[in-house]
Parts: C-alpha cells; sequence; structure tokens
C-alpha cells in the first residue's frame, strides 16, 4: 500500500490525475456540457465565422476559444474531438493491451521454439520506430478510423508482449506457480489467472505511457492528414484544420486545441512517471 | 568477424520479412489500376493496363518481379512524378540528412551537459527542472512543438521564416543549406523542433548513468584522491558512459529518419517525409513501398553500425558476443 500512498502523495499526481479525470468526464459528457453540436450544421451560423475568442455570437451564445470558418465553436469542437482522441487511444491500448499480453505469457509459458519465434518478432518490431511502423501499416490499410485503431495496436502490442513476456518470467519460478501446477491446474488457467494478476503493476505502468504515445499517434496522423477522416475532427485534425488560418493571426483554432492536446498527454505521462517512481525500488535511496 | 556475420545475415532476414510485409500490405489491398486508369474507361483498356502491369500474375510471382527489379535499383516508377520513384527519394535525401544530422547535433551539444548536471547534483532544484523538462521533451507531440515554435519565432518575433528550405549552395554534388545565412535561418526551426526528442532522451540517459557510476568505486577513490570534480567528471564518468549515449545516437538517427516526416511537413522542408506523406495522401505506391523500403534499409545498417562502434568501444560487449 505503501506505493499506493506514495502516488498519492506526489503533487504532481494529484495536479495530473486532476487533468485526467476533467479530460475523461469532459470526453463523456461532452453532448452535455457544449454549447453546441459543433457537426449540426443547423446551429452553425457563418455570421459567427471566425469570431475571436471571449466573443458573443448573433444568437448570443459564448465562444469561450473563438469559431472556425464556419462559425463552429471552437470549445465544443474541442469536447467533441477529446472524445474521439481519448475513444480511439482507450480502444487501441485495451485490444494492443490484451493482444501483446496474450503473446507475452503463451511465450513465457510455452518456451521453447514459440517463445523464441515469438520474441524474434517482438525485437525485430521493437527495433524500429513507431512512426515507421504506424506509417507502414497507414500506408497499407489506408486512413480512417478503424485503421488509425489498428495502426497504433500494429504499433503498442509488441512493448506489451516483452513486458509481459519479462515479468512473467520471473513469476513462473514462484512456488505458487508450482503449487498450483501441482493441483493440476491448465495451463491457460494458471497463465491467466494466476500469473497475469501477479505481473499487472509493470503493466500498468507500461499501459500509462502507452495510452499518452497511442493520443500522440493519433493526434499526429490526424495532423499529417493520414489519420482520420475530415468528417470525425479529432484533436490532432482540429489542430491541422486551423493551422492555414494561424498564418494570417488567427490563432485560436489551432491554439486551443492543441493546448487540450499537449496538457492531456503532459498528464498521462506524469501519471506513467510518478507511478514508475513509486515502484522503483532504486529510487528510495 | 563471425558476429559482423551473423548480424548481416539477421539484417537481410529482417529486409526480405519486411519487403514481403510492405509488397503485401501495399500492393495486395486495394487495385492500383484504379488509381492510374478512369475506372469508366472501356474494360479492354483496364485489361491491358493490368496486363502491362504484371497484376494478372500470382502474387508471388509478381513479388519475385518486385524483388529482382529491386536489386536492380528499380522500385517503379512514380505515378505522379513520372520519375523512378527511388530517385525521387534519392533527391530528397540530402535535405533529410541535413536536418537529421544538425538535430543530433543539437541534442548532443545540449543534452550531455544538461545530463551531466542533473545526474551528478541528482537532489538539486535545477536537476528536478532539467528532468521535468526532459519528460516534456519526449511526450509532448513533435507537431505541436512545431507549431508553437512557429507561432513565437516566426509569427510574432519575425526572426526566422515558417517554412521551407530557402537558398542552398551545391556542396561534394549535394545541395545545402548550411553555408547560406538565409538556409541556416530555414533549417533553425525545424532542427530544433526535430532535436527536442532527441536531447530529452539523451538528457535522462547521461543522467541516469551519471546516478549510477556516481557510486562506484572508481568515482569514491578518485574523490578521494582530491581530484577535480569536472575531471571526474569529465574524464572519468563521461567515458564510462559514452557507449550507451553512441548506442542510443545511432538507434535515435533511423528515428530522427523517420520522425523528419511530422516535421518536414510541418515547415514544408522538401525531404523525404513530406515526399511519403504526400505520396500516401494519392497512393502513389512505387514511392510509399521504395521509401519505406529505403528507411528500412539505412535503419539495419546504422544498427549495425552502432554495434560494431560499441563493440570497438567496450571489449565486453564482443566477448560477450562471442560465446
Amino acid at each position: 500500500m505503501d506505493r499506493f500512498q506514495a502516488v498519492l502523495a506526489s503533487p504532481g499526481s494529484v495536479l495530473a490525475g486532476g487533468v485526467i479525470v476533467l479530460c475523461v468526464l469532459a470526453a463523456i459528457f461532452a453532448p452535455l456540457i457544449a454549447p453546441q453540436n459543433p457537426y449540426d450544421l443547423a446551429q452553425l451560423s457563418l455570421i459567427d465565422s471566425e469570431s475571436s475568442p471571449l466573443s458573443t455570437g448573433s444568437t448570443g451564445m459564448f465562444f469561450l476559444f473563438g469559431t472556425d470558418d464556419q462559425g463552429r465553436d471552437i470549445f465544443s469542437a474541442i469536447l467533441y474531438g477529446l472524445r474521439l482522441s481519448l475513444a480511439v487511444a482507450l480502444f487501441a491500448t485495451v485490444i494492443a493491451a490484451s493482444l501483446g499480453v496474450t503473446v507475452g505469457l503463451l511465450s513465457a509459458y510455452a518456451g521453447g521454439r514459440i517463445e523464441a519465434v515469438l520474441m524474434r518478432i517482438v525485437d525485430m518490431q521493437l527495433s524500429f520506430p513507431a512512426v515507421l511502423i504506424a506509417l507502414m501499416l497507414i500506408a497499407a490499410l489506408g486512413s480512417g478510423v478503424e485503421k488509425v485503431i489498428l495502426a497504433i495496436i500494429g504499433v503498442q502490442w509488441a512493448s506489451y508482449a516483452r513486458t509481459a513476456r519479462g515479468a512473467a518470467l520471473v513469476e513462473r519460478e514462484r512456488e505458487y506457480v508450482e503449487a498450483a501446477r501441482c493441483l493440476a491446474y491448465g495451463k491457460p488457467r494458471i497463465m491467466f489467472l494466476h500469473i497475469l494478476p501477479n505481473c499487472l503493476a509493470p503493466l500498468s505502468i507500461l499501459a500509462t505511457v502507452e495510452i499518452g504515445a497511442a493520443i500522440t499517434i493519433e493526434a499526429t496522423l490526424s495532423f499529417l492528414g493520414v489519420g482520420l477522416p475530415i468528417t470525425q475532427p479529432s484533436l490532432g485534425l482540429l489542430i491541422a484544420n486551423g493551422y492555414p488560418f494561424m498564418l494570417s493571426g488567427k490563432y485560436w483554432l489551432s491554439v486551443f486545441p492543441g493546448i487540450v492536446l499537449m496538457t492531456l498527454v503532459i498528464a498521462v505521462n506524469v501519471m506513467g512517471e510518478v507511478i514508475r517512481e513509486a515502484f522503483d525500488p532504486r529510487d528510495g535511496e | 568477424m563471425a558476429f559482423l556475420l551473423r548480424r548481416l545475415l539477421q539484417g537481410i532476414t529482417t529486409l526480405i520479412v519486411v519487403s514481403l510485409l510492405i509488397f503485401v500490405g501495399v500492393f495486395a489491398i486495394g487495385n492500383p489500376v484504379y488509381v492510374l486508369v478512369d475506372p469508366s474507361s472501356p474494360p479492354e483498356v483496364i485489361q491491358e493496363t493490368i496486363r502491362n502491369l504484371g497484376l494478372d500474375r500470382p502474387l508471388y510471382e509478381q513479388y519475385l518481379r518486385f524483388v529482382i527489379a529491386a536489386l536492380h535499383g528499380d522500385f517503379g516508377t512514380s505515378y505522379v512524378h513520372a520519375q523512378p520513384s527511388l530517385l525521387l527519394i534519392a533527391h530528397r535525401l540530402p535535405a533529410t540528412l541535413e536536418l537529421v544530422v544538425t538535430s543530433l547535433c543539437i541534442a548532443v551539444t545540449i543534452g550531455v551537459p544538461l545530463g551531466l548536471v542533473a545526474g551528478y547534483w541528482a537532489r538539486s532544484g535545477l536537476s528536478r527542472w532539467i528532468s521535468s523538462l526532459a519528460v516534456l521533451g519526449i511526450s509532448v507531440p513533435t507537431f505541436w512543438i512545431g507549431l508553437v515554435l512557429i507561432i513565437v519565432f516566426a509569427l510574432d518575433l519575425h526572426l526566422v521564416p515558417t517554412g521551407g528550405r530557402g537558398q542552398t549552395v551545391t556542396l561534394l554534388g549535394m545541395q545545402t543549406s548550411l553555408l547560406t545565412i538565409d538556409g541556416l535561418r530555414h533549417l533553425a526551426l525545424p532542427a530544433l523542433t526535430l532535436s527536442l526528442f532527441p536531447t530529452a532522451l539523451i538528457v535522462r540517459l547521461t543522467r541516469a548513468g551519471i546516478r549510477e557510476h556516481r557510486r562506484m568505486d572508481y568515482v569514491r577513490f578518485a574523490r578521494a584522491m582530491g581530484i577535480a570534480r569536472a575531471r571526474i567528471l569529465l574524464q572519468y564518468m563521461l567515458r564510462n558512459i559514452l557507449i550507451p549515449i553512441v548506442t542510443i545516437l545511432g538507434l535515435v538517427f533511423g528515428t530522427l529518419i523517420a520522425f523528419s516526416v511530422v516535421t518536414e511537413s510541418i515547415f514544408s522542408w522538401p525531404g523525404m517525409g513530406k515526399l511519403i506523406i504526400d505520396s500516401i495522401k494519392v497512393s502513389d505506391r512505387p514511392v510509399i513501398v521504395a521509401y519505406l523500403l529505403f528507411v528500412v534499409t539505412l535503419f539495419l545498417v546504422v544498427n549495425l553500425v552502432v554495434d560494431m562502434i560499441s563493440a570497438a568501444l567496450d571489449p565486453r560487449i564482443r566477448l560477450a558476443r562471442a560465446e
């Protein structure tokens, strides 16, 4: 329990945790919080296009972060974009983690040739930068929500596999596993019910960092124009859409989505760092 | 020597596997004919194009033909630019290399000293600041940092242009912007943006290395002998932590080549990265395939060289791998 207390006691984690909770809540309740539905054309008015932040529109609506070229409230667009960014990242993380952990546990438990082949693939993939793998997959699959999710899974499963295998190799030699084997439990049962719960600490540290990375990958692909389609603007796409306007001084189209994205990703990473330090015995000097 | 051969063999295997994956991925999914020919043209024309491209052959035959052509340096002609795709990439390579090498230089000059300070005085406030900045550098999306730099330095302060490569001069047959003032002004922001990630990485690595070595006997002994701190730090410890730094530098070089895709797109830097993004957008398959294979090969070569350098720097690695 000390570790969890250490995590809770760090001021960084409180702030980061607050930001994460706020973002998740904002994403879930976006339709309720947002002043307008930014993708319902009937609610947009061209008269209000490119209003600056803190201005009031023709219908009396207050634009906290200004509007885009179609009179869309940037604040609402950010809430809906956050929703999409988080959904893509979480969905991809869950699948990548399940896939990677299964591969990792399987190779740790099976050993022999299966382990050698699987780990060779993992090593090969991890030797390439994530951006390159993501681009390869996008080049092959094309763009779109499910393609981006596939690309993130394709990038991230390998690190889960390696971490899960590393942790499982240590756990495999413990006495409780021997005991379970003596009870003639099946391999899948020992792997998933006995070994897996004991590997959760390193895996959850990894997952925290990887969620941040997943958000970044999606945002980057979308910003480059090869990620989500224009009809589903995540934070990255909002930034890209606003980019041309920035050069003419209308900074708010890009800057506010960018600040939200940056704050969220930093918060996730700070959280990961705090958890990692709490679990890392070397830092207890 | 045996070590080198085995690594070479590993590299070639990886290349074959990757080329197969890329080929199947890019060529087998979807039909490139409709990119080239108007889908409403008469069926004879479409059939003719399919036959000319060899798309009516079985997949393994297509792959073999592709490999044989590729070994002759022929990756096909770009659908868009009507030029051999490898040539297109070769033309864009110097710009990317210039960007990547400049970024690495920035990363080493800033990262190593910061890491030394943060590692040696690990509990100081300065160290905490450096560490937090390093977390920022690793976690914040590159494209966002690039945009912020554009807003501040190009749009607000008007110090540098927002994009493009600027004036270049030819040096040894390569275009370079390192030798003109205009070129350097164009290079500054993209190089700085690209350098943030490797800088943060080097800071963390150096810091961790110094922290580990600080407690070792040789450092204690040197301090007991009254050797000046600066000398212990620079002459004794730095040499010992140099190997992981060299290794990381090599690996980061490959990562930066891939990462430059993002930076080049933001700053309209005419390198390979911008070419591949533009090609993906219009499904220019020969260029995509050539780029991916080129970068993968580059990556494997760099990894091999890094391994050789670290083996040369540290005899322990050589011995461990010889077993």
